[in-house]
């Protein structure tokens, strides 16, 4: 199976489970919803703390669909098949973290600019957020999927991926919060953007490395 | 699959694969005592020369002690990480039965060090800086450490098939390493509340000598302490998979 083939295969499978691809999102939506009654609707408080509400539901919703993103087929031996077919295990773990990204981490990004007028970010400083969550939500697919190979076969896995992605992913909430908070106090967020992008430019070669030595480890 | 290894779980094979460890039993046992006294003695020492004959600070007072504390536990939790980096490599590469094993033992001795960093840096925040925490780059690098330590506790544990684990565990821990760097250059690259390193590799400490000693007794002591504890543990955990072994062969001849 070709590169592209797998990532055709992976939008196939998670559009004829629409209700789990839908979940991540709708999580997304309602916990960033859950900070105006928790903290109280004041514009001016909701639009200091919005960049790190969203930045960090994101986070915890992208984290949602790992469970299963190798879980099946690990399961039913595709896991097997795919990695007898003559694909490189990186290759295979990247085409999983594309799909992931195209699956989870897109339409989180086509929901956050709602979800920050909601939460009362002034408009000028969306497209910042939009731009730190763009590179931001590919590098956590990358770890996402880094994780989601390492805990394969593990008992309590669904426990234990989140401890171990979340540690992981603080620089690039760090970083993603810093470029859309150095907006708002009228700073350049370009050094926090490219920051984020020199962490995708690192993510991109060496994680699909790592997960596929977690996913020859699994499958051994 | 595992069915190769599940076919044939002969004793005989198992105890073959762990000749090395044998002579690592009969090496590290002779070892052990001096490790573990002189990590002693030399704490000891530090210690007492930190608390009463090293003079207190023109600014900090008595509080610098804590320094004598803090300062060989963040040396350990940094180096034992890197340790465990190792171990991890020969592990994942050489597939060596006590590389697994030692990074399976050294996980929670390297999380100890870092708790006791991060409790004795936060006693020491409280009168200096006025906070018992605060998120400085420093600190919150350290605390990523902790976490990666936590997680890979939990990791390398959790898997039915031990082998797994360790292989888990090892890419875990390679992928951590990115932490290490962060850790040691954060409060150069960053503005931070912690101060910078003040003993070097190159150039002259920028400590007074009279507090520097005890320092470099402690973090001895320590580091010797570190290592007297990682062999024992690693002594029980080799003796267990034995007792294993011998029991599953005497299983097999029932």
């Amino acid at each position: 199976m070709s590169f592209i083939g797998l990532i055709g295969r992976e939008l196939r499978l998670s559009a004829r489970h629409g209700a789990d691809t839908l979940a991540a999102l709708l999580f997304f939506v309602l916990a960033a919803s859950l900070f105006p009654f928790a903290v109280g609707p004041a514009p001016e408080t909701l639009a200091r703390i919005a960049s790190g509400v969203i930045w960090v539901c994101a986070l915890l919703a992208a984290l949602l669909p790992l469970d299963r993103l190798f879980g099946g087929d690990f399961e039913d031996g595709s896991l097997d098949q795919l990695l007898l077919s003559g694909m490189p295990p990186a290759m295979l773990a990247l085409a999983k973290a594309v799909a992931h990204w195209l699956v989870t981490g897109l339409p989180l990004l086509l929901a956050a600019a709602p979800v920050a007028v909601m939460l009362r970010l002034p408009m000028e400083n969306i497209p910042i957020l939009i731009a730190g969550l763009l590179p931001g939500s590919m590098v956590l697919s990358l770890l996402g999927t880094l994780g989601a190979a390492i805990v394969l076969g593990a008992r309590r896995g669904g426990v234990l991926l989140p401890l171990l992605v979340l540690p992981l992913a603080a620089p690039v909430l760090i970083f993603g919060v810093g470029a859309a908070d150095a907006a708002m106090t009228g700073l350049t967020p370009r050094p926090h953007l490219l920051l984020l992008a020199a962490m995708l430019a690192g993510a991109l070669p060496l994680a699909p490395i790592a997960a596929g030595a977690a996913l020859r480890a699994a499958s051994e | 699959m595992e069915i190769a290894s599940n076919a044939q779980p002969s004793g005989g094979r198992n105890l073959h694969r762990f000749a090395n460890p044998g002579q690592f039993l009969r090496l590290s046992g002779r070892i052990l005592p001096f490790l573990a006294v002189s990590a002693l003695v030399l704490t000891g020492i530090g210690v007492f020369g930190g608390l009463f004959m090293a003079p207190a600070d023109y600014q900090q007072g008595d509080a610098v002690r804590i320094i004598y504390i803090h300062v060989p536990s963040a040396w350990l939790a940094s180096s034992a990480y890197m340790g465990l980096a190792i171990a991890s490599l020969f592990s994942l590469v050489w597939r060596h039965p006590l590389a697994d094993l030692a990074a399976v033992e050294i996980g929670p001795v390297g999380a100890a060090a870092t708790a006791l960093c991060l409790a004795t840096g936060s006693l020491w925040g409280k009168p200096m800086w006025g906070a018992w925490w605060v998120w400085d780059a420093r600190l919150t690098s350290v605390l990523v450490l902790f976490f990666l330590y936590l997680g890979h506790i939990g990791l390398i544990r959790a898997f039915d098939d031990p082998q797994r684990g360790y292989r888990a565990g090892a890419i875990l821990a390679l992928v951590g390493v990115v932490n290490l760097p962060i850790i040691k250059f954060s409060v150069e690259w960053w503005n931070s509340l912690h101060q910078p390193a003040s003993i070097t590799l190159t150039g002259a400490p920028t400590i007074a000598g009279s507090m520097l000693w005890p320092l470099a007794f402690c973090a001895l002591g320590f580091t010797l302490g570190f290592a007297a504890i990682v062999t024992a543990r690693l002594r029980a955990a080799v003796m267990e998979r034995r007792i294993r072994a011998l029991l599953l062969a005497r299983a097999q001849e029932a």
